[in-house]
C-alpha cells in the first residue's frame, strides 16, 4: 500500500452560475521516495486536488463530494480539525508558488522556521528555542543559504527570490514530512535559479526518502524529477502513467497537444530584416532610477543603473529577442524606447530621427507609429472598458477613423487577432487570458505602427495558448509588415520567434548574434549558463542533466 | 435593422450599461424612488405644505397625531408634517451640496495629487494634513464670524471640510492604478495626461468614491444640526431634520412622536441613499455578474 492513496476524488464549486466541477473522479497513488508530477494548465483542478488533502480549500463554495485520500491508511478528507493540524506541517508540508507573499514580512526568517517546532501541538516534541534555533540554522544550511548563522535573524525582503524559495523549503521541511507538496514552486523564478531548485528539490528527496506531489503547468520542468506523471484537463485525469511513457509514448490527444505546443527549435519564417537605414538606433541609453529602497539609500541619493550604456540597432522587417533574467533590465530598455520612462543619457532615433528628450505632445505622432504589448493581460486592459471602447480609443485619437467606418474598422481589428466580432460589447473580465492578450495586441496593431515593442507578451499564459498567440503575433508580423522587439525571460520562446538575439544582464548587453548561431555556439559564459538551465521536455536528457 | 444595431454599439459605455443594471436592482431603484420622492416634495413644500412653517397655536400645545394635524404637533402648536417638510429643504440641501462641494474638490486633489506624484503630490497632501489639524469648529466658527451667518456658507464650509478624507481615498486608489499596465498602454497610446485621468484613472477609482459619498451625506445633514444647535446654522423658527431631532429628544418622554416622525424619516432618508450606493457601486463594476 503507497503512503498516499487517492481514491475517486470528486470536489466541486457551487457558485452562483452552478457548480462547477473542478475535480471529477480523480485517484493516483505516491509512495515514499517517488515524485508525481501533476500536470495541467490552468483550471484544470491540479492545485485544487492538493490543497484538498490539507484541508486548505474554501468551503463554501467548495464541496468535496466524494472519494478518499488515504495517507497511511488514515482518510484525510474525512478525518477532524484536531487529527489535520498534526497531519499539516507534521506529515504533509506544502510549498507554494510565491514566496514572496508566502513569507510573513514582519517576522524573520529564523522566527518563522522554528515556530512549528517551539509551538508544535504534540507537547512532548516541543524543542527549546536554543535547540530549535540550531536545528533551523542546520536546515537552511542544507537548502543551501550561504552563512546560515547569520542570515537566520534576516527578515524575507532582505532575500533574493531563489533564496526565499529556498527559506521556504527549509520552513516546510522542519518537521521531517513523509509527504511535501509543491505547487508551481518554480514558476516566478529565473530559469537558471529554477534548475537550482529543481536539483534541490531532487536531493533533498533522495536523502530523506519523501514522497513529493510536484505541480507544474510546465512539462519540461517535471521531465527531470518526476517517475510518474498525471495529466490533468478540466478536473478529469487524461494520463496517468511512468515519466518516460508520458513523454514518448502518449497516446492522448491532450497530451499530445500540450507536448507539441512546447516551443521547440528554430523560427520557420524567414528572415524579412532589410539592409539600410534601421528602424530604431538606440545610443548609449543609460536609464537610472533613484534607490528608495531604504532611507539610507534615498538619503545618499543612491541610483540603480537599470539600463547603464545599451547600444542596439533594430532593422526594419526585424524580430529582435532581448532575453535576460530578471532584474537585468530588459524591459526598462523597451520602455526607454517607446519613451514611457524618462533616460538619463544617450539618444533613441526613430528612422534616423531623434525621438528622445521630446515633450509629450511632440511625441504624439511618432506614438502612432510604435506600439507596446504588455506582458500581463489581467492588468493591461481598463476593466471598466469594453473591448470596443479599448480598440476605438486608439483609431479616434489619432485620427484614423470617422464614426462612419469606425465599427468596420474595430470590426477588422478583431478579425484580424481572432476575436469574435460578437463580443465586441464585453469587458475583459468576460474573457480568458489568450483573449485578453488578442484584445491587448488589436489595440496595439490599431495604430498600423511599424514598430512594436512586446515585453514578455505570452509569459503569463498557459503553454497551449502561448503556441496559438505565439503563431497569431509571427502572423501578425508579416501581414502587416511589422518590426518588433521581443523581450523574455523564456529561451525557448525567443529562440521560436526571434531573427537575432541579445542577452542582457545587470543593465548591459552582453552578447549578441543570429539566433541560431547564438544557440549553437554561445560566447559569454553567462549565456552558456542561461541556454544550458532551460528545462527541456525529454526526461532522458532532462535526468543526466540535473544529476551531472 | 443593422444602422440600429451599430447605434447601440456606439452608445455602449460603462455608464449605459451602468444604467441596464441598475434598473434591474430593485433595492437600488427603490432607493432611487425615495430620494427622487423626497426631493420632489421639498421643492413643492411652500405650495403643497398644509400650514406655515412659523404658524403657531399656543392654545392647542403639543398633541399627538389627529386627522388635522397627521404627525401631530409641538409644543408650540406647529405641524410637524410641515415643519418636517420644511426642514426636509434644508436637510437634503445641506447634505447634497455640501457632499457634492466635498466630491468635486477630493476627487480631483486627490487624482492629481497620486498621478501626478512627486513633490506636487507632498505638498498637495501636507496641505490636507494641515486642513485636518485645523480644529474644524474653530474654522467653521472663524468663518460665520468673518463673514455672517450665511446659510451658502454653511454649505461651503461643511463641504470644505469633508473633502479631505474624499482625496485621501482617492489619492490612494490612483496610486495604485498609475502603475498598472493600462495606464502605462493609455501613455504609449500618446494620450495626454488628463485624458488618462479623465478616462482611465477616474473611472476605476469610483467603486469607494461612491460608497463614501453615500457615508457623507448623512453625517454632513448630522454636522448641520449640531452646528445649528451651537447657533451657528439655522435658527428657529425654521427647521432642518438635525434641529427637529434635536428638540425631539428633549421631549421624548413626553411627546415621543416629536422624535419618532423626524427620525423616521432622516433614516428612510439614510436607507435610501445607502441602496442607491451599494446599487451604483456594484452598476458601475463590471466585474459583478449581470443579472
Amino acid at each position: 500500500m503507497a503512503l498516499l492513496d487517492v481514491n475517486g476524488l470528486k470536489i466541486y464549486f457551487h457558485t452562483r452560475d452552478g457548480v462547477v466541477k473542478a475535480v471529477d473522479d480523480v485517484s493516483f497513488s505516491v509512495d515514499s521516495g517517488e515524485t508525481l508530477a501533476i500536470v495541467g494548465e490552468s483550471g484544470s483542478g491540479k492545485s485544487v486536488t492538493c490543497y484538498s488533502l490539507l484541508d486548505l480549500l474554501p468551503k463554501p463554495p467548495a464541496k468535496i463530494e466524494g472519494g478518499t485520500a488515504l495517507f497511511d491508511g488514515e482518510d484525510l478528507l474525512s478525518c477532524s480539525l484536531e487529527r489535520m493540524q498534526h497531519f499539516r506541517g507534521n506529515d504533509i508540508a506544502i510549498i507554494f508558488q510565491d514566496p514572496m507573499t508566502s513569507l510573513n514580512p514582519f517576522i524573520s526568517i529564523g522566527e518563522q522556521l522554528i515556530e512549528p517546532l517551539i509551538y508544535h501541538p504534540d507537547k512532548a516534541r516541543r524543542l527549546s528555542r536554543e535547540d530549535a534555533s540550531k536545528r533551523a540554522v542546520e536546515l537552511l544550511d542544507e537548502v543551501g543559504i550561504v552563512d546560515a548563522p547569520a542570515r537566520f535573524n534576516c527578515y524575507a525582503h532582505e532575500f533574493s527570490g531563489g533564496m526565499r524559495q529556498r527559506v521556504m523549503i527549509a520552513m516546510a521541511l522542519i518537521n521531517e514530512p513523509r509527504l511535501l507538496i509543491c505547487d508551481e514552486p518554480t514558476t516566478a523564478l529565473d530559469v537558471t535559479i529554477q534548475a537550482q531548485i529543481l536539483e534541490l528539490i531532487k536531493q533533498l528527496q533522495q536523502k530523506r526518502d519523501m514522497a513529493v506531489i510536484f505541480i507544474s503547468h510546465d512539462l519540461g520542468v517535471v521531465a527531470g524529477i518526476a517517475d510518474n506523471v498525471i495529466v490533468m484537463c478540466e478536473g478529469t485525469v487524461r494520463e496517468a502513467a511512468d515519466t518516460e511513457s508520458v513523454f514518448y509514448r502518449t497516446s492522448d490527444s491532450y497530451t499530445k497537444r500540450l507536448l507539441a505546443a512546447i516551443p521547440e527549435g528554430a523560427k520557420t519564417m524567414a528572415n524579412r530584416a532589410e539592409e539600410g537605414q534601421p528602424l530604431i538606433e538606440v545610443s548609449h541609453l543609460k536609464t537610472y532610477f533613484n534607490d528608495y529602497s531604504s532611507p539610507a539609500a534615498r538619503a545618499e541619493k543612491r541610483q540603480v543603473k537599470a539600463v547603464d550604456d545599451v547600444s542596439l540597432s533594430i532593422q526594419r522587417g526585424e524580430i529582435l529577442g532581448l532575453v535576460g533574467e530578471s532584474g537585468s533590465g530588459k524591459s526598462t530598455v523597451g520602455r526607454s524606447i517607446m519613451q514611457l520612462v524618462p533616460i538619463t543619457s544617450g539618444s533613441v532615433s526613430f528612422n534616423g530621427t531623434p525621438i528622445s528628450g521630446l515633450s509629450s505632445s511632440q511625441l504624439v505622432p511618432w506614438r502612432q507609429r510604435m506600439q507596446m504589448i504588455f506582458q500581463d493581460p489581467y492588468a493591461s486592459l481598463n476593466p471598466r472598458m469594453t473591448v470596443y471602447q479599448t480598440l476605438v480609443e486608439p483609431l479616434l485619437y489619432h485620427g484614423l477613423a470617422n464614426s462612419n467606418n469606425i465599427e468596420q474598422q474595430v470590426q477588422q481589428l478583431m478579425d484580424d487577432v481572432g476575436l469574435a466580432r460578437a463580443s465586441m460589447r464585453k469587458y475583459p473580465h468576460e474573457f480568458s487570458g489568450g483573449q485578453r492578450q488578442r484584445i491587448a495586441i488589436g489595440r496595439a496593431i490599431a495604430t498600423k505602427p511599424e514598430l512594436i515593442i512586446a515585453d514578455e507578451p505570452v509569459s503569463a499564459l498557459d503553454v497551449t495558448i502561448q503556441a496559438q498567440v505565439l503563431d497569431l503575433i509571427l502572423d501578425l508580423v508579416e501581414r502587416h509588415n511589422l518590426t518588433m522587439m521581443f523581450i523574455s525571460h523564456d529561451l525557448s520562446v525567443v529562440r521560436y520567434i526571434s531573427d537575432r538575439v541579445l542577452v542582457m544582464q545587470r543593465g548591459s548587453l552582453i552578447e549578441e548574434g543570429k539566433t541560431e548561431t547564438l544557440w549553437a555556439n554561445p560566447k559569454e559564459p553567462y549565456t552558456k549558463n542561461l541556454l544550458s538551465a532551460i528545462p527541456l521536455a525529454d526526461p532522458k536528457s532532462e535526468r543526466e542533466r540535473l544529476s551531472s | 435593422m443593422d444602422r440600429l444595431q451599430a447605434m447601440e454599439e456606439k452608445g455602449s459605455s460603462l455608464w449605459r450599461d451602468a444604467w441596464i443594471k441598475l434598473s434591474k436592482n430593485y433595492l437600488a431603484l427603490f432607493g432611487l424612488g425615495v430620494i427622487a420622492l423626497l426631493c420632489i416634495v421639498s421643492l413643492l413644500t411652500p405650495w403643497i405644505a398644509p400650514y406655515g412653517y412659523e404658524e403657531q397655536n399656543l392654545m392647542l400645545g403639543a398633541t399627538a397625531p389627529s386627522l388635522e394635524h397627521w404627525l401631530g404637533t409641538d409644543i408650540f402648536g406647529r405641524d410637524m408634517l410641515t415643519r418636517i417638510m420644511y426642514g426636509g429643504r434644508v436637510s437634503l440641501m445641506v447634505g447634497f451640496i455640501a457632499t457634492a462641494v466635498a466630491l468635486v474638490i477630493g476627487v480631483l486633489w486627490g487624482a492629481i495629487a497620486g498621478f501626478v506624484g512627486g513633490r506636487v503630490d507632498a505638498v498637495m497632501m501636507r496641505i490636507v494634513d494641515i486642513m485636518y489639524a485645523l480644529p474644524f469648529m474653530i474654522f467653521i466658527v472663524l468663518l460665520m464670524v468673518v463673514f455672517g451667518r450665511n446659510i451658502l456658507l454653511l454649505f461651503l464650509a461643511i463641504g470644505a471640510v469633508e473633502w479631505l478624507t474624499m482625496a485621501r481615498i482617492v489619492r490612494s486608489q490612483v496610486m495604485s492604478l498609475r502603475k498598472q499596465e493600462f495606464v502605462e498602454a493609455a501613455y504609449s497610446l500618446g494620450l495626454s495626461q488628463w485624458t488618462i485621468i479623465r478616462r482611465h484613472i477616474i473611472p476605476n477609482t469610483l467603486g469607494p468614491v461612491i460608497v463614501y459619498t453615500t457615508l457623507t451625506i448623512p453625517s454632513v445633514m448630522l454636522l448641520e444640526a449640531f452646528l445649528s444647535f451651537l447657533g451657528l446654522g439655522i435658527q428657529p423658527p425654521e427647521s432642518s431634520w438635525g434641529l427637529l431631532i434635536n428638540y425631539g429628544v428633549e421631549t421624548m418622554e413626553e411627546y415621543p412622536w416629536l422624535l419618532i416622525f423626524p427620525g423616521v424619516t432622516l433614516s428612510l432618508t439614510l436607507f435610501a441613499l445607502n441602496f442607491l450606493g451599494d446599487g451604483l457601486r456594484d452598476a458601475l463594476d463590471p466585474r459583478t455578474s449581470k443579472d
